[in-house]
């Protein structure tokens, strides 16, 4: 029993927020700016915590009366948390500087919402659930905002907030509804109530399919997305990274557990719900996405489109989903960091990269570039030989397994018409010629330099040994 | 046979080649050096591919050069390659044609030499990979990989209207193939097996074959192409590069064929005979439609693509009539057009380059100026109307004989397409070379030069061979194809 406030603070959730609160005070009390100190901090302190997830010193840990799950499904998905923030901080970092937000406010709530989704991922009871997700969104709606001198980036941080808030309500009432009607918050005795009812009550129906709308809410499915493209576009691209990588791998995790542990039993309920925003999710991504002219937004709605396909292994509702899911999101944030990491760093004529139309003309003057982003983007339209080939692959074959044969074909249907946005990027890079002669400006910092060139790696070469993912991804279960 | 992975060689060679050539700064000097390390090993997939060829054993209707390695541990999923008599001429038909394109190649193409070449070795790879693959999925995986070369071959080389007909060829061709995809996810859900060879046979029910076959055949109708999924194709034809489209035409045409002995014969006979009929009725209205639209095009491109339609028309009839006749002649009927399709298309590259045009009213009279052109441009007409004594005749002729114990019906559909090929080639051919020379522009015209001639004389040769000693094509597939129809006589009940 000596050693118990070492293990205690060996859980990573707790020493986590050890590090920010520590974050914060150095932040404060350094009389310079502390930028770049307080970011290599949460950094290091963020691989540090998924170090701590991996070797996992707590499994004999019950903490506070079982609010608190540690499985292999939570640990994935906590280390891909962990992980793609800290990368996302990584790629960001120098955005940051050139734009004049360096501000050591930024690392600090990046690792508060980081812990709030650790939390999230971790959560076995309603309350738990709720106060994880208003951490990390609390957060968000800060960082979304901060750059307080523009019109975009304050717009975004209020339109984020005030969705969010509603959201929030939402999901507030469809657990109310969900303890009135079983009179229990944790998950464990939600199942137990649940496994005695042949039929759910009505009362319970719509405590479900609030919660649903908040969650859905939060991973951005159709038709709850409307956010997601003005918060990406308003906000700084560096902040629209971490949106993009992070908050969707938590909320994906946290919706996988919330349908499939309190409420496993009455997946027929809940799958007609989930089938309706993955098919709509799927199509409004590719179609939306169309017509845009902005990147960010372009970005925004494919991440609505991958939304979609997680939600297929969802609807499967089976150990494969589970499965395909994980690897889907692994893909997800791996190429999603690529991605960003390079329109973080593309200057033309002194300005960020925004609008696919600047990018006319990129493989004359930076071949290596342009090539890696048409890998990227053949790689997200799931087109062979590429990573993200094998995770729609994965996804399609538990719909399959699942009898789901409807929804397998509506998603390759809705991956061609996503195909025509990402051929389009790969049109501009190549077959298009500059207006101008304003050269493109690469700049990148080591550390991002090698995060893209193992990602780069990854996505390419997934192919020759795919079983360095598949197996460990083999081990993963709710229990 | 030997310890020299000679197959899985054949395959990669060519990105290894593409990998020397990342290493060529590209420049004024090194741009001759990135062009002869294409040249070459192409050249050299071409000679493995014949070292192949010379140890094949005709007499094995089994996989040969077989190599299994384990791909994925929680599916069995594997890196199997082999080659049968089936696929070993569609190997050869993508190494002889490569080395060619590359030639063709040398000097109309006149920027960003070093990504062209990188997109012709790739496509080298993808192709050979998906002939010789005997595991399913990483069938798909070439496949569908096919179509990235190809986009960028007809995106950046291509004509005016290049972004439109890129982004129709990938989009069409994609919506085909994963509709493919989800049947193979579903044959390894029933069977828990992705090999070839273990998946011959029939081993779903009826009502199962149904869907898959439709599925395998959304995939591969599109692809060879079969009316009314044809329009891609005068598209991608007119706008890809002389190179580009001989490669289309001459291979990933076939991809749909070889998929169709394959897959919907091989694996799904019950539905496949279930549906022969909407075969037949859609391919003789392709090869009637199609060879009037040909004979109504202006443009000299167009005119072969519609053309091209017109005889993969044939081909579909030969390889659903299900005998050993009309599959043989499918067969020869695919490599044979493969060949003179190409060949059509790099001639008709040659007076591209010299005048910037292909409209049909442009030329006139060119026997006068380029004698040797004419000679080998009408061996390729001939063969393509199928004349005896050219490779096109052998596999017409075994299609009809074929089909004659299908129906005469679809006879009388496949030889008045024969009949009307032979209107809109010879048409073609007077209104390009016969006559007198009646545009000034024309009067300065070269004939072939050197390379032109390296590159259009074997071809003209090997349409000359395949028509004169067709037994040396048909021997190594004649025991694959007879086991294809063995599964399908017993399936059916014959």
């Amino acid at each position: 029993m000596e050693n118990n406030l070492i293990n205690f603070i060996l859980v990573p959730e707790v020493s986590l927020s050890i590090l920010a609160i520590s974050c914060l005070m150095y932040g404060l009390f350094s009389k310079t700016n502390s930028f770049n100190k307080t970011t290599n901090f949460a950094t290091l302190s963020l691989l540090f915590v998924s170090a701590l997830i991996y070797l996992d010193f707590t499994t004999s840990f019950a903490f506070f009366d079982n609010f608190f799950s540690n499985t292999t499904f939570t640990k994935f998905f906590k280390i891909l948390t962990s992980l793609g923030a800290a990368a996302s901080l990584i790629i960001s970092k120098k955005y940051f500087i050139d734009t004049k937000i360096n501000r050591f406010e930024i690392p600090t709530l990046l690792l508060f919402s980081s812990l709030g989704m650790m939390l999230m991922i971790s959560s076995k009871n309603l309350m738990m659930m709720y106060l994880a997700i208003e951490l990390q969104s609390l957060s968000l709606y800060v960082v979304a905002s901060i750059k307080r001198n523009s019109i975009e980036s304050a717009e975004s941080g209020v339109k984020y907030f005030v969705l969010g808030a509603l959201s929030s309500g939402i999901l507030l009432y469809g657990f109310s509804l969900i303890y009135g009607f079983t009179g229990h918050t944790s998950f464990d005795g939600i199942f137990i109530t649940l496994s005695n009812l042949n039929e759910l009550p009505i009362g319970l129906i719509f405590g479900l399919v609030f919660v649903l709308v908040g969650l859905a809410f939060k991973i951005s499915a159709v038709p709850f997305h409307m956010w997601t493209p003005d918060v990406y576009e308003g906000a700084p691209t560096s902040i629209t990274a971490f949106f993009a990588i992070v908050p969707k791998v938590a909320a994906t995790a946290l919706i996988f557990r919330f349908c499939l542990e309190p409420f496993g039993k009455f997946y027929f309920e809940w799958t007609q719900v989930i089938f309706f925003l993955s098919v709509a999710s799927m199509f409004l991504g590719a179609i939306a996405a169309i017509a845009q002219k902005s990147l960010k937004r372009l970005l925004a709605y494919s991440s609505i489109g991958h939304v979609g396909y997680v939600l297929i292994a969802l609807v499967a509702a089976s150990d494969q989903g589970i499965k395909s899911a994980s690897i889907y999101m692994f893909m997800y944030l791996v190429m999603n960091i690529a991605v960003f990491s390079i329109i973080l760093s593309l200057k033309k004529s002194d300005e960020y990269v925004e609008k696919i139309i600047q990018l006319n003309g990129l493989s004359k003057t930076n071949p290596i570039l342009s090539a890696s982003l048409t890998i990227i983007m053949l790689s997200m339209a799931g087109i062979p030989p590429f990573m993200g080939f094998f995770g729609k692959f994965y996804i399609f074959f538990a719909a399959i397994e699942s009898k789901l044969y409807l929804l397998a074909v509506l998603g390759v249907l809705a991956s061609v018409v996503s195909a025509f946005y990402y051929l389009r990027i790969i049109k501009n890079m190549y077959f298009d010629e500059a207006a101008d002669n304003e050269n493109f400006d690469f700049h990148i910092n080591n550390q991002a330099k090698l995060i893209l060139f193992i990602l780069m790696f990854i996505i390419s070469f997934f192919i020759l040994y795919p079983s360095l993912l598949t197996d460990i991804v083999s081990g993963i279960s709710l229990n | 046979m030997t310890d020299i992975p000679l197959l899985s060689l054949t395959i990669f060679l060519p990105i290894i080649g593409a990998l020397v050539i990342l290493l060529i700064k590209e420049d004024e000097k090194s741009v001759n050096n990135i062009k002869k390390v294409a040249f070459w090993t192409s050249i050299g997939v071409f000679i493995l591919s014949l070292l192949i060829w010379l140890q094949f054993d005709s007499s094995n209707p089994g996989y040969q050069f077989e190599e299994k390695f384990r791909w994925f541990n929680d599916f069995n999923f594997y890196y199997h390659v082999g080659i049968d008599g089936i696929s070993l001429f569609m190997v050869i038909l993508s190494t002889f044609l490569t080395p060619l394109c590359i030639l063709a190649s040398w000097e109309n193409i006149k920027k960003r030499i070093k990504e062209y070449m990188l997109a012709f070795l790739f496509l080298e790879t993808v192709m050979i990979g998906m002939f010789a693959s005997v595991d399913i999925l990483l069938f798909y995986v070439f496949f569908e990989a096919v179509l990235i070369p190809m986009y960028l071959i007809i995106g950046i080389w291509g004509g005016e209207k290049r972004i439109y007909a890129s982004f129709k060829f990938f989009l069409y061709t994609l919506l085909g193939s994963v509709l493919m995809l989800i049947a193979i996810v579903a044959i390894y859900r029933f069977t828990g097996s992705m090999s070839i060879l273990e998946l011959q046979g029939n081993n779903f029910p009826k009502n199962i074959q149904i869907y898959l076959w439709l599925a395998f055949f959304a995939s591969f109708a599109v692809k060879i192409p079969m009316w009314p999924f044809h329009t891609w194709l005068p598209d991608a034809h007119v706008e890809a590069p002389t190179a580009g489209s001989v490669i289309l035409a001459g291979v990933l045409l076939k991809m749909g064929g070889y998929g169709f002995i394959r897959f919907s014969l091989g694996m799904l006979p019950e539905a496949s005979q279930y549906f022969s009929p909407l075969i037949m009725i859609l391919s003789v209205i392709a090869v009637i439609y199609t060879s009037l639209v040909a004979l109504a095009q202006t443009d000299i491109k167009k005119l072969i693509a519609y053309s091209s339609v017109a005889h993969m028309g044939i081909v579909t009839i030969g390889i659903f009539v299900v005998n050993s006749q009309g599959l043989e002649g499918a067969m020869v009927q695919m490599i044979s057009h493969g060949i003179v399709s190409g060949a059509l298309f790099l001639c008709v590259g040659v007076i591209y380059d010299r005048m910037h045009t292909r409209d049909i009213n442009f030329y006139g009279g060119l026997v006068n100026k380029m004698p040797i052109y004419a000679t080998v441009f009408m061996i390729f007409m001939l063969g393509s109307v199928g004349l005896p004594g050219t490779s096109g005749f052998v596999g017409e002729f075994l299609v009809i004989v074929g089909a004659f114990q299908y129906s005469s019906l679809v006879v009388i559909g496949a030889a008045s397409g024969i009949v009307l090929s032979a209107v809109y080639m010879l048409y073609l051919y007077k209104r390009i070379i016969f006559g007198l020379i009646e545009n000034e522009k024309l009067t300065e015209i070269l004939d072939l030069n050197l390379r032109e001639k390296i590159i259009l004389i074997p071809l003209a040769l090997v349409v000359i061979m395949i028509g004169i000693f067709p037994n040396i094509f048909i021997e190594p597939m004649r025991l694959p194809l007879e086991l294809i129809i063995s599964n399908y006589e017993l399936a059916n009940g014959k």
